[in-house]
């Protein structure tokens, strides 16, 4: 309890300097953020919350939570508690004012410490509310919005329902790993009895680009996939199809924007044993240049009416590229952010790899599911994946100042 | 705590009384009136002859007309035990004597040993100049003491039953007793590590040994009695285990822990829980573990109660929110409850060692934050 406060004088105080016997081990100055962040910080304010479109980072790590108690205002304490220690990860600071060695010694530390020395690796921490929030518990029901109801079933869907959903969500992103694990385990830590982690996931390699100032990068099937994804600079794009609009549904979300998570498992083994033949047949692009069979560019067009020598589509029609392309599914646009994930071995010696796909929209049921009922029906790649976990949360707007804090407009 | 009636055949056996020594300061004048104040108690009443008294020393003579094993405490605000007896065989009376200055306490019967037990209040009045911040600590260190020698009293006599049982051949007693006599044990375990090489010779797991290394202790014996089923060769570990018991206990009641030990002590049995109950490591054998499990927790709440008055000055909320913790691991514990025990731990689900693991961790986040506050810097 101790610690809360400290956190909560911290979080209300952000613009003091820091308190007394705190380590300054990174920053060198108070807690305000600074007015040009240094280049490899990210600003935990702003208009937007940080990891959406932000360019994205190599590593993940992923958290969801189920909140065990019942207590609306502890609930809502550890959020700010959470916030205040987002706000000071995010400029690579410890997690508390004392951190991992400036408090008292018969105390355990503020910090877990094993960030110390790490630069803020452009940390962004993203917080998502899932469906199961919005039950009587406390209070929300009425404040549920109508693009946050639970996900259809999907043919061929092998669910773990223990990893799967989750009230809470933290996405933890950063170009370090240990950075992104740092944070997630300091917030687990912080809302121990108010909340227990549900399942987690690990990623170490993005696979999506979000601004044009990234190549694309390849999944684990080898291939660049999400070509054709929303990127920072597409503005209207972005407005039209990621971003919550007044009007949409609660005035809470306005501003935000919906997740979705699932977890791919692919089958590397068969996978790697298939002809290159059969492997750019079923993504429908070629797998050096990730150009559409159809083109020589990874960002040529697709042209899904072109047909071959033999008379039939040279992008095939169950194709993953044709499936999964806006032009095949009324124009759904997403902003997919995934990242490859490698759980080591399952007990069979196999590869437990796979995608965590992770995608932003304005609203899951009219982008994300028409498409993937599209793939889930006739996608040849169906063949080598398996979805086990899935999610959707809602991530309300950016936080203004660090008077704000998680979920204040969901909880006002 | 957790016994059975089985209890009743040893107890009124067994040679030695734990009696709750008395603590305080040298307030020992004179006592606070002529009479001893009887308590008659029985499977379903606890009738207290006074419900008051002056400060000082205050005895109660209690006498069990009831078919349980008893006990009887009597309790400061927050459960803080001022005094216990326990093992109070069906027939038998038992006395307790108890140092209590001004103020307002609860006495408890508890036939079958579990549970909240038949509460009563006892008010007790005079002059007593409230302690010092010093003082309550020092306080602390010795109602906490006073706890030890309640628990190992209990201890030497389940231990003595069990070995004899084990000894007799009699392996379904034995088996009953093995969860009991551990409870004592797993109570005061923080203590009991503090003897180096006699912990792990009562205590060890099998996959603790090095090669070469010699198994004894209640792991060992809980093999023979689960898996070989056969004891016959076992007496000679059952001796060697009363020997080391006898031995830890006499240790345990010379040395004095410091607030900041108790304060560890008590974290440290929880993550005992954490690490060893939750997972079903403890007791690999006989899956009793939830015995395990609730002693750990009583001993690590007896470790902060004697701490309380000194905690409620420093951090009331603190206090408040591991009475709101303590109960709610209680809570999802007794979920768990069998008769007078616990269901084994190999039927629990994994949803269940998840709430549990949940409420443990729930509780051990505050109470790794009084050890710093007592240190009182």
């Amino acid at each position: 309890m101790q610690r809360r406060k400290v956190i909560g004088l911290a979080g209300a105080g952000v613009v003091g300097a820091a308190t007394a016997g705190a380590v300054a081990w990174r920053a060198t100055g108070g807690e305000a953020e600074p007015a040009a962040p240094a280049p490899d910080r990210i600003s935990f304010y702003g208009e937007r919350q940080a990891g959406i479109v932000t360019p994205a980072q190599d590593r993940l790590h992923f958290v969801a939570f189920d909140v065990i108690t019942k207590d609306r205002a502890a609930l809502i304490d550890m959020l700010q508690s959470w916030t205040a220690a987002a706000a000071r990860m995010a400029q690579g600071k410890e997690a508390g004012a004392l951190g991992a060695v400036g408090g008292l010694p018969e105390a355990p530390p503020e910090d877990t410490g094993e960030a110390l020395g790490l630069p803020a690796a452009d940390l962004t921490l993203t917080v998502g509310f899932g469906p199961s929030l919005f039950d009587n518990r406390f209070g929300l029901r009425a404040r549920k919005p109508a693009a946050l109801a639970d996900l259809p079933k999907f043919p061929g869907d092998t669910l773990d329902p223990a990893l799967s959903g989750g009230d809470i969500c933290v996405q933890a992103c950063a170009n370090d790993p240990q950075v992104a694990v740092h944070a997630i385990r300091n917030l687990a830590r912080i809302g121990m009895g108010v909340v227990s982690v549900r399942w987690s996931q690990l990623g170490f390699g993005r696979t999506s680009s979000t601004s044009t100032s990234q190549a694309t990068p390849r999944n684990l099937f080898g291939f660049k996939d999400g070509t054709a994804n929303l990127k920072a600079e597409e503005t209207a794009l972005l407005d039209d199809h990621l971003w919550v609009r007044a009007g949409d549904g609660p005035d809470w979300m306005t501003g935000g924007s919906y997740m979705v998570t699932r977890k791919i498992r692919m089958l590397i083994e068969p996978w790697d044993r298939t002809s290159l033949l059969e492997q750019e047949t079923i993504f429908g692009r070629d797998k050096g240049e990730g150009a559409p069979l159809t083109g020589k560019g990874e960002f040529d067009e697709p042209d899904f009416a072109a047909r071959g020598d033999d008379d039939e589509p040279v992008i095939a029609t169950t194709a993953h590229v044709r499936l999964a392309h806006p032009t095949q599914n009324g124009g759904a646009r997403m902003l997919r952010r995934g990242y490859n994930f490698v759980d080591g071995s399952d007990g069979l010696g196999r590869l437990d790899a796979g995608l965590f796909f992770i995608s932003y929209q304005r609203d899951p049921h009219r982008q994300f599911v028409p498409v993937q009922m599209n793939l889930a029906r006739r996608d040849q790649l169906n063949e080598y994946i398996r979805h086990v976990s899935s999610g959707i949360f809602a991530c309300p707007p950016g936080l203004r100042a660090a008077d704000d804090f998680w979920g204040r407009s969901l909880f006002a | 705590m957790r016994t059975t009636r089985l209890l009743a055949l040893f107890a009124a056996t067994a040679a030695t009384v734990p009696l709750a020594a008395c603590g305080g300061d040298d307030a020992g004048s004179d006592a606070s009136s002529s009479g001893k104040i009887t308590v008659a108690a029985s499977d379903t009443e606890c009738t207290v002859a006074s419900a008051q008294s002056d400060a000082g020393t205050v005895t109660f003579d209690i006498a069990n007309k009831g078919n349980k094993v008893t006990e009887f405490y009597v309790y400061a605000p927050g459960d803080r035990v001022m005094g216990e007896v326990e093992n109070i065989a069906p027939g038998l009376s038992r006395e307790l004597i108890v140092e209590l200055a001004a103020g307002t306490y609860e006495t408890a019967c508890k036939p079958g040993m579990i549970g909240k037990g038949i509460r009563n209040a006892f008010q007790v009045s005079g002059s007593a100049a409230p302690l010092t911040e010093d003082a309550k600590l020092a306080q602390a260190t010795k109602d906490y003491q006073r706890y030890v020698k309640s628990q190992t009293g209990a201890l030497i006599e389940q231990t003595t039953a069990f070995v004899n049982a084990v000894k007799g051949g009699d392996i379904e007693k034995a088996k009953t007793l093995f969860p009991i006599a551990r409870t004592y044990w797993e109570r005061i375990e923080p203590v009991a590590e503090s003897f180096g090489d006699l912990d792990p010779k009562i205590d060890a797991r099998e996959a603790d040994l090095a090669p070469g290394e010699k198994w004894t202790g209640f792991h060992k014996i809980e093999k023979d009695l689960w898996v070989a089923k056969d004891v016959s060769k076992s007496g000679p570990a059952a001796d060697q285990l009363l020997v080391d018991v006898r031995t830890i206990v006499d240790k345990a009641n010379t040395v004095t822990l410091s607030p900041v030990q108790l304060a560890n002590g008590s974290k440290g049995l929880l993550d005992e829980v954490a690490t060893g109950k939750i997972t079903g490591e403890e007791d690999a054998f006989s899956h009793t573990d939830l015995w395990d499990f609730a002693a750990n927790v009583e001993g690590s709440q007896a470790a902060i109660a004697a701490l309380r008055p000194a905690l409620e000055e420093k951090d009331a909320a603190l206090v408040k929110t591991l009475d709101d913790r303590f109960a709610a691991v209680e809570a999802a514990l007794e979920k768990h409850r069998d008769g007078d025990g616990w269901k084994l731990h190999n039927t629990l689900s994994q949803a269940d060692l998840k709430t549990l693991s949940d409420e443990i961790n729930a509780l051990s986040e505050p109470i790794s934050k009084v050890a710093a506050l007592v240190a009182g810097k």
